[in-house]
């Protein structure tokens, strides 16, 4: 057993398949002790310490600060007898040993399905699925049957798991600009692209073979099928073939030489920005919000010259006077108020049961863009809130978001949502819908604007809301009652309090 | 049912607990509850020292079991950081003839039943299926499903009051752990019941960490726990789960009570997990950091550990000695688990019958047989 040990990064959590390294917590040259914590992993369940399996030198760090590590992966070499000298020159290479290679044997490809059946092959590299956990992208570890092995030949020791090839993802652009890499559906990566025969192909006379679904992502993603030479059966046209040929234009052309100091539009002048945390969450809620409920939004410009001296009238107020009152608690209480008189648009829409669940309580969500990313917290039972509480609340909630502590529960079982676009000059947008809520508020900039008041043109406090509402659960006639009248309390907060409560 | 009549400290929740040695390391002489029972120990100093190194020694071990989780030797762990002192006083409260029924946690129970520490690892590294012989430390297995061994202990209750064990000084008593989460579980609610109606020899001992994995205390009842017992016909009380003394005062009467025939009670020993629910659990996705440090300041062991200094019971050389001698147990434990075999194929033939059977022995030959077709399959 050699001196220098590896120390591979462990399932640390019933299950797990990858773990991210968040930070390291000693370097190269370090002596350790035994259980001395020496980095930091965050798994999908918990961020945690791992201890040192070995006391001893740190001789290597395999993957830096922010990488997405494959569990068993080594992770780190430990010199477990620093005090024996220098290490021999080989010893040093974490290069797992040639019989311990030999003595897996990867599983045989199961060459018998036929290509694109389902579980087999699919051309291209893909494995085709109907139903179940998707392809399997690792190779099953067999021990050898006795008098079957053949000797190891330069074919058949296996390659380092794929494992080894995707753990690695680094945040920086491949070094070779020219050669893009190519990511698989399966997320094994293949080489450089070799476009130039595919993009050459000729203009082929005839109807063009290939499957529905390499048609429609041909058309998604713009490449013309005609121009595309088939590498599939019978010359069809195969996923690769379409992603190759759309990738080609970029990793083919040679820059024109008529332009002298032609821009250059490659990965030296593109940043990658892993995607992950806040950012990750966001865009599979926005993209699970935008795709399942219909979304419909209405417009609505208002003047809010009353709502905004009320503003003004309460921070006078006693009662106020310690907090920092807002034309967002103007909204937030006319949207409260409205939800009273429509019931029906704090709602969700559940498919599983087929119900529609209207709930008696409206956890009233903040969207705030924080230095994490955007988040929704919401204060729960704002419907409950008298007008001081509800201020407090929701300055707690905008204090606490921007400070980047806001507990997982605040950010769940929102039921309704406002985003205060105008915070930013915005004058309105069509907000999405957070998941599992049916109507969502876009507060814009409130501006001074020429408006016609009682039949004269005067300089007003204007504003635009807009409502989004899922069309499934709101009609347009509920939608645009709801939007009325959170449009009516801030015309005459005082009026329509009176008139309504 | 409240508890103390004293003043009780600061740190006690609402409705009061009994405590006998104070966060600062201030003795209590007794307690007495409003129900008429006083509770206190009569320790020489050479058992306070005893009990000291038990929490360290438990705490220790715990530690290292959680680091070799890290370190991908075991599947999963389940720590008893902060729990110590009411795992340990209760542990120690157990006469010999006494019959154990754990959660997954109880690693310092078994500690103080004198069983090697190891024997749970074989269940936590996936190398056995966590079976021993119950009756040989009067420990059943871990149990993993939540509050079910309330009821396999009611049942044996039942049983050794049939048998005519208990009922006298010298009887046997039962003593079943579970966690607050538990007593939202029907299967505790069913073993109060029965454990009432019968007027059962056995002591209900609920470590009230606060957590129910992710669920906070107030997710899980309206009233304190220990209030519950009086719905079910038997006492309940509340004692400092971290007061390792006062667990084992408590323990050791309701014991006595249930073994002289006076049926069950119920202990809530308030505490606090100071570590996950398991390693694959983060606590800090739910629990606030001010809340933990709060209960830093009632740790355990550092309350022993300062009363036996004031009373000067013991010297800086003595709690070297105790730190020193729970590393090694500790380094030794690990050797041993890094050391477990992984299992034969074959042995998941081995627990099926008791004596085996013709069906069980030919599947067990074939699979055999099979396996002998692998290249270093070793038999």
């Amino acid at each position: 057993m050699s001196r220098i040990k590896e120390f591979p990064l462990p399932d640390l959590g019933e299950g797990l398949t990858e773990g991210e390294i968040l930070a390291w917590l000693v370097k190269v040259g370090d002596t350790i002790e035994l259980n001395q914590p020496i980095v930091e992993v965050e798994t999908a369940k918990a961020a945690v310490e791992i201890p040192a399996k070995w006391a001893g030198v740190v001789t290597k760090i395999f993957f830096e600060a922010g990488t997405t590590v494959e569990v068993g992966s080594p992770i780190v070499a430990i010199d477990t007898d620093p005090s024996a000298g220098p290490l021999p020159a080989d010893d040093g290479l974490p290069v797992p040993s040639a019989e311990s290679l030999a003595a897996v044997e990867i599983a045989p490809a199961e060459g018998a399905v036929e290509p694109g059946l389902i579980g087999g092959p699919a051309p291209g590299g893909r494995t085709a699925v109907l139903v179940g956990y998707g392809p399997k992208n690792t190779t099953a570890k067999r021990r050898p049957r006795i008098g079957t092995t053949p000797a190891p030949s330069p074919a058949n020791v296996p390659s380092p798991p794929p494992a080894a090839a995707t753990a690695h993802r680094p945040a920086a652009a491949p070094a070779s600009p020219s050669a893009p890499e190519v990511r698989s559906p399966n997320g094994r990566t293949s080489g450089p692209v070799k476009a130039s025969p595919v993009k050459a192909g000729p203009v082929k006379a005839g109807p063009v073979l290939a499957k529905p679904p390499v048609r429609k992502l041909a058309r998604d993603i713009g490449v013309d099928l005609a121009v595309v030479a088939g590498t599939g059966p019978m010359g069809s046209v195969t996923r690769d073939d379409v992603h190759q040929a759309a990738a080609a234009p970029e990793a083919a052309a040679p820059t024109p030489a008529l332009a002298p100091a032609a821009a250059v539009f490659d990965a030296s002048r593109e940043q990658r920005i892993p995607v992950k945390g806040v950012r990750k969450l966001t865009a599979e809620n926005m993209v699970a919000s935008a795709f399942t409920a219909p979304h419909v939004t209405e417009f609505l410009t208002v003047d809010v010259t009353r709502s905004m001296k009320a503003v003004e009238k309460l921070k006078g107020r006693r009662e106020f006077a310690d907090l920092r009152v807002s034309p967002l608690l103007m909204v937030a209480k006319a949207v409260l108020l409205a939800v009273e008189r429509h019931p029906m648009v704090n709602s969700t829409w559940s498919a599983g049961t087929n119900e529609i669940v209207v709930k008696e309580y409206v956890n009233l969500g903040i969207a705030a863009a924080t230095e994490r990313g955007l988040i929704v917290p919401n204060v729960k039972d704002a419907g409950r809130l008298s007008l001081r509480e509800l201020s407090e609340a929701l300055n707690t909630l905008v204090q606490v978001a921007k400070s980047g502590k806001t507990p997982p529960s605040d950010m769940s079982g929102g039921t309704l949502s406002i985003t205060n676009v105008g915070v930013f000059g915005i004058d309105t947008g069509t907000p999405i819908l957070p998941p599992g809520e049916s109507a969502i508020l876009a507060f814009g900039a409130v501006k001074p604007m020429p408006w016609v008041h009682n039949g004269k043109i005067k300089i007003r406090q204007v504003t635009t809301l807009a409502l989004s509402f899922d069309h499934r659960i709101i009609d347009g006639e509920l939608g645009s009652k709801f939007l009325r009248d959170i449009g009516e309390f801030l015309t005459d907060p005082e009026g329509a309090l009176l008139a309504w409560t | 049912m409240a508890n103390g009549e004293r003043e009780v400290g600061a740190d006690a929740p609402a409705g009061g607990f009994v405590q006998l040695l104070t966060p600062d390391g201030e003795r209590v002489d007794s307690v007495t509850t409003t129900d008429g029972m006083t509770y206190s120990v009569d320790f020489t100093d050479e058992e306070y020292r005893e009990l000291y190194r038990d929490l360290v020694t438990v705490r220790r071990l715990d530690a290292e079991a959680t680091a070799l989780q890290r370190q991908g030797e075991l599947g999963i762990w389940a720590s008893l950081l902060g729990q110590e002192a009411a795992q340990v006083g209760s542990g120690r409260a157990l006469r010999k003839q006494d019959m154990a029924f754990p959660t997954y946690r109880e690693h310092g129970v078994l500690y103080t039943r004198g069983i090697d520490p190891i024997m749970p690892f074989g269940l936590f590294r996936g190398v056995d299926q966590g079976g021993w012989d119950p009756h040989e430390f009067k420990f059943n297995t871990y149990t993993i499903v939540i509050g079910s061994q309330t009821l396999h202990a009611t049942g044996y209750a039942m049983g050794i009051t049939m048998d005519g064990k208990t009922g006298t000084p010298d009887g046997e008593a039962v003593i079943a752990y579970f966690g607050d989460g538990a007593t939202s579980q029907g299967d505790v609610n069913e073993a109060f019941v029965w454990s009432g109606v019968f007027n059962s020899p056995i002591v209900f001992f609920c470590q009230n960490n606060q957590y129910a994995i992710s669920e906070p205390l107030e997710r899980q009842t309206r009233i304190p726990l220990y209030r519950r017992a009086a719905g079910y016909g038997f006492p309940g009380i509340r004692i400092d789960g971290n007061d390792v003394l006062a667990s084992y005062a408590v323990t050791r009467a309701a014991l006595d009570q249930a073994r002289n025939g006076q049926g069950p009670s119920l202990i809530e020993a308030y505490t606090y997990r100071m570590g996950a629910h398991t390693s694959s659990d983060d606590p800090t996705r739910y629990r606030i950091a001010s809340e933990v440090e709060s209960w830093k300041a009632k740790d355990p062991i550092a309350r022993v550990r300062a009363f036996l200094t004031k009373q000067q019971v013991a010297d800086e050389t003595f709690f070297a000695e105790v730190d020193d001698t729970a590393k090694k147990l500790a380094l030794d434990l690990r050797e041993r688990v890094l050391a477990m075999p992984d299992p034969e194929p074959v042995t998941m033939f081995d627990n099926v019958y008791p004596h085996g059977s013709p069906e069980i022995d030919a599947q067990r030959a074939s699979f055999e047989r099979y396996h002998a077709t692998f290249e270093g399959s070793g038999h």
